[in-house]
Order: C-alpha cells, then sequence, then structure tokens
C-alpha cells in the first residue's frame, strides 16, 4: 500500500532562493506526523507542493500513490491553508454545502451538522462567515478540511488563530483523527501540540530535513538526578539503564538515597539544538 | 457538470453581492432614464428640424441610429466596467485573500475552476448587456418610433464583446495583480475605442493610413469591432446623405465587419482563455 504522502527529493526554487534542497518526507496510513521549523524553512512550501498549489523544481510528491496536484490526489485529500477566507456572505452550513459539492460528499445535511459540533460550531450553522470571530473562521476552516472525510489531512497551522480553549477542540480533535486511522500531516509552530499529538516528527532548517522521528525518539537522554544526603548531582551521559546501578552504588558509599529522575531532553531542546540560532 | 454550475454559482453569487454591481445597477438606472429624456426631448422636435433646401436627410432615421449608437457605447462601458470588476481579481486577488486555495485543491481542478468564474461572470455580463440594450431599443421605440434594420444582431455582437473583455481580464488576472490587471484591461478598452474614432477620423479625412491603423486595432481587439459591426448594423439601412453623415459621427460604422471578424472573435476569445488555463496551470499559489 502506497504512503498516505510521500515526497522524495522534493526541491523547490523561487528565482535564486532554494526553498527546497531535496526533502524525502513520508506519512505512513493512519500515521499523524509533524512539521516544525523557523520560518523560511520551507515547511509551508512543502506542504504547497503536497497539495498542489506550487510546483515543484525537481523531485515529486504524491498522495495516496496519485501524482500530487492531480484530481486522484486531491480527491483524496483535505486541505487547511495557512491563510484562507471564506466568501463573507455565506453561512458556516453554506461553506460546508459549497465544498460537499465540489468533493461530491454524500453526506448531506448530517455530515455538516457532525462536522460543526466537532469544531464546536453547531450553534453557528447560520451564522455568516463575516459575523464570525478569526478563531471561529479557523474552527470552520478545519470543519471544511474534513468534508468528504478524506484519507489525507494536511493541515497548515491549525491552531494558529486560536485561544486555549479553541486549541484543546483541535488538540481532541487530532487525537480523535488519529484513533480513526486518519493520515495527518500537521504544520504547527506549536512545540507542545506537536509532541502531544504526532507520531512523528520531522524538523526543517533552511529547505532540509535536519531531524526526523518520533517524540520518543527526538527526545535524547540528559543523564540522570539522585537526590543524596550529600545534595543533587547529575551523573552526565547516564541513561535509565543506569539508574538502578547508580543508585546500588550510592547506597553502598553509605550514601543517604533520597530520589532519583532520568533526564532526557525536550522536543524543545532538540528542536532549538536543530535549527540553531535561527528565529521561528 | 455539476462542479462546473456550483462555482458559476458561487461566481455568480458573489458578482451580484458586490458593491461594484449595485453601483452599475444604480448607474443604469441613472442613464436609461437620462436616455429616455432625451429620446423624448429629441423624437418631440424632430419635426423642427429642417435640413437646408435640397439636402435630404432621414431625420429619424439619424437621430435614431445616433442615439441607439449612444446607448450602445454606454453599455458597452457599463459592461466592460462590470465585467472588468467582476473578474479582474479572480486568480491573483483571490490567491492573495485566501479565498482560492480551499477551492483550488479540491477535485474539480484548476481548469474546470477557471472555466466556471469566466461562465459565471459571462452569463451575468450577458443578462445586463442584453437587457440595457433590449431597454434601449424600446425607449427609442417607444418614443421615436423608430428601429433599427437589424435589432438582435447588434446586442449579441455587444454582449460578444463584453465576453472578450471577461476572458482577456481573467487572462491577466493570473498574471497579473488586481490592480494591474484592472488598469491593463481598462487600457485596452480605451485603446480599443481610440482606434474606432481613430478609423471614424480616418475616414471623415480620407486616409488610408490611419483607417488601415484603425483595421489593425479592430483585428487585435475584437470586442471594439464587435462594437462597431453592431454600430453598422443599427444603420445599414441609412443610404445616402444620412448614412454618409451618420458614418462621420462617433458612432458611425465599421470598417472591419461582417462574419470575418464575428468567426475571428469566437478564435480570439477560445486563444485568450486557452492562455489564461495553461498559465494557471502553472501558476504557484
Amino acid at each position: 500500500m502506497p504512503d498516505a504522502l510521500a515526497v522524495h527529493a522534493l526541491e523547490k526554487r523561487y528565482g535564486s532562493v532554494e526553498a527546497l534542497k531535496g526533502v524525502d518526507l513520508a506519512v505512513e496510513e493512519g500515521e499523524l506526523v509533524g512539521l516544525l521549523g523557523p520560518n523560511g524553512a520551507g515547511k509551508s512550501t512543502l506542504v504547497k507542493i503536497a497539495v498542489g498549489l506550487v510546483r515543484a523544481t525537481r523531485g515529486h510528491a504524491e498522495v495516496a500513490g496519485a501524482r500530487a496536484g492531480s484530481r486522484a490526489a486531491r480527491a483524496e485529500l483535505g486541505y487547511l491553508a495557512e491563510l484562507f477566507r471564506f466568501p463573507g456572505w455565506y453561512t458556516a452550513d453554506e461553506v460546508l454545502a459549497l465544498h460537499q459539492h465540489l468533493t461530491r460528499s454524500e453526506g448531506g445535511a448530517a455530515e455538516r451538522k457532525r462536522l460543526l459540533e466537532i469544531v464546536a460550531l453547531a450553534d453557528a450553522r447560520d451564522r455568516r462567515v463575516d459575523g464570525m470571530s478569526k478563531g471561529m473562521q479557523q474552527r470552520l476552516g478545519i470543519a471544511q478540511a474534513l468534508v468528504g472525510s478524506p484519507r489525507v489531512l494536511v493541515l497548515d497551522e491549525p491552531t494558529s488563530a486560536l485561544d486555549p480553549a479553541g486549541r484543546r477542540v483541535v488538540r481532541v480533535l487530532l487525537e480523535e483523527l488519529r484513533a480513526s486511522g486518519a493520515s495527518v500531516l500537521l504544520n504547527s509552530h506549536l512545540l507542545s501540540e506537536i509532541e502531544l499529538v504526532c507520531d512523528r516528527v520531522a524538523i526543517l532548517r533552511a529547505g532540509e530535513v535536519v531531524a526526523a522521528g518520533s517524540p520518543a525518539e527526538l527526545s535524547r537522554p540528559r543523564g540522570v538526578e539522585l537526590e543524596t544526603d550529600e545534595g543533587v548531582h547529575t551523573v552526565e551521559g547516564a541513561t535509565r539503564e543506569d539508574a538502578a546501578r547508580l543508585v546500588a552504588e550510592a547506597v553502598a558509599a553509605g550514601r543517604q538515597v533520597y530520589g532519583v529522575r532520568v533526564l532526557t531532553s525536550t522536543l524543545e531542546d532538540t528542536y532549538l539544538e536543530a535549527v540553531g540560532d535561527e528565529i521561528s | 457538470m455539476s462542479a462546473v454550475l456550483t462555482i458559476a454559482g458561487y461566481g455568480f453569487r458573489e458578482a451580484v453581492r458586490r458593491k461594484v454591481f449595485a453601483v452599475v445597477v444604480l448607474l443604469t438606472a441613472a442613464f436609461l432614464f437620462l436616455f429616455w429624456l432625451a429620446n423624448h426631448y429629441v423624437f418631440t422636435r424632430l419635426s423642427t428640424i429642417s435640413p437646408p433646401a435640397g439636402v435630404h436627410v432621414d431625420t429619424r432615421t439619424f437621430a435614431g441610429a445616433f442615439l441607439l449608437g449612444l446607448a450602445m457605447f454606454a453599455t458597452l462601458f457599463l459592461g466592460v466596467v462590470l465585467a472588468v470588476f467582476l473578474t479582474l481579481g479572480v486568480v491573483t486577488g483571490d490567491a492573495e485573500r485566501g479565498l482560492l486555495q480551499p477551492l483550488v485543491v479540491r477535485p474539480i481542478g484548476r481548469s474546470t475552476l477557471l472555466l466556471s468564474r469566466f461562465l459565471g461572470a459571462a452569463a451575468v455580463c450577458i443578462v445586463y448587456v442584453l437587457a440595457v440594450y433590449g431597454i434601449a431599443l424600446a425607449i427609442i421605440d417607444l418614443t421615436g418610433h423608430w428601429t433599427p434594420p437589424s435589432k438582435v444582431a447588434p446586442g449579441l455582437e455587444l454582449a460578444g464583446g463584453v465576453v472578450i473583455v471577461i476572458a482577456l481580464s481573467i487572462l491577466g488576472s493570473v498574471v497579473l495583480s488586481s490592480t494591474a490587471n484592472g488598469i491593463a484591461v481598462f487600457m485596452l478598452f480605451g485603446a480599443g475605442l481610440t482606434a474606432g474614432l481613430l478609423g471614424t477620423i480616418g475616414h471623415a479625412l480620407n486616409s488610408h493610413s490611419i483607417e488601415h491603423a484603425s483595421k489593425v486595432a479592430a483585428w487585435a481587439l475584437p470586442f471594439e469591432a464587435l462594437y462597431q459591426d453592431g454600430l453598422r448594423l443599427i444603420s445599414s439601412d441609412a443610404s445616402g446623405l444620412t448614412g454618409f453623415l451618420l458614418q462621420l459621427g462617433p458612432f458611425g460604422g465599421a470598417y472591419v465587419h461582417g462574419w470575418g471578424i464575428r468567426i475571428w472573435s469566437v478564435g480570439y476569445l477560445a486563444v485568450a482563455l486557452a492562455l489564461a488555463l495553461f498559465a494557471f496551470s502553472r501558476r504557484d499559489l
């Protein structure tokens, strides 16, 4: 079975600027992959190539085995753009109905109702877009991306305009999507969000993938911290497997051990190491 | 087909909701009222006009054709204003505002999307042009009891001219920002009108060079040629001095006309749309 989404040796050049320099990335079926990187790293370009908005200079992208941008690829895709707008005179229900027509979804009113409930807009069904807050429009955008139950979901900064409650709605939604087996590529600046919901993370810097793996893989051991009657000290380079031995050695040396903690780097540490001094 | 209708309907709804549509409707209402007033006074006082002895001018035909020519110019102008404002931002403008991306990634595809937007705008403008032209005809008929020898074809040619402007505007919207595209299309429209007037001047001065320049411009900008052909048709039965005087006026007849320019216009429209589709298919959004 082909990957839900895959890019191979992807390059994109805008004039003299190399936005992507041979990126390889795959989102497997049922996987939720997070894309991280500072501004200008090429994340949005990668996402736009994957959904067919931008043409690659070299390399190629596929959605469910079909060339990105082809009708077959678009039929499998749900997409929330980083910057988007719906016509102000449309109601929330009409926006979803329009996208149902375009995706040939046969979900009808029941699907629209369900999607509006998922993004906590059930009460705004007949509210016009120009009467909605930015956060509501963002959530409507997410509902729009889910029309027709796409096999692959590409979300570009889905929580950028949301308040903490709205972010929680999206995080719960992402967890539900993962549980339902949907494949998701999530581009976000919010490390905590990525760390909480993603199966794998790819960190881009200057058009290249500089780190990739599961959040656990990216969170490297930083040592073991022992709290004894002599105080707290850290054994650099020690791992979880060393903890029991270190405690035994301390006890054998006559120390009173009050606590032991295995230290790992957070995704934030890994991210900052990977992107260096670039400001996001 | 369903997707085409959906997007055409989307474009239609957008068109009729825009303020420019309301402005054009108000301007049209004002124009038609003034046009009725002008016809009323012209035809009421027609009997008082007495050409010099020995000069035979069919004053009713002259007045009717001249006034209808004026109405056709106004209809073309307002139709083009409507066409340009409905389409100047169809690609770049909508992409900058973020309206286009959610639609483009849907299975309908870019070509269907753009053609649907073209059809939506064309439907609005054709209905508008034919309605205003028809009302102008009715006003002249009711006030002056004059009708042109050809009633339908000039209206269709006017509508065709506006449809060509829509295609050019959509083509421009793929590569230019909304403002630049609006300016470019209006400059083309102005160039076409100027070329038409140039032909009239060339005719009056009997200058073949100027007439030739006007003909080249008419083939290059066929919306103007269609409008000129429409003018020719409404005065095609005016002969003698009446016909000559009509030819001299700003609403005089065409130097490029007939089926040749109509067929050329259809081909021109097809090429403009094909270029727009090709450019849009390669456009990064």
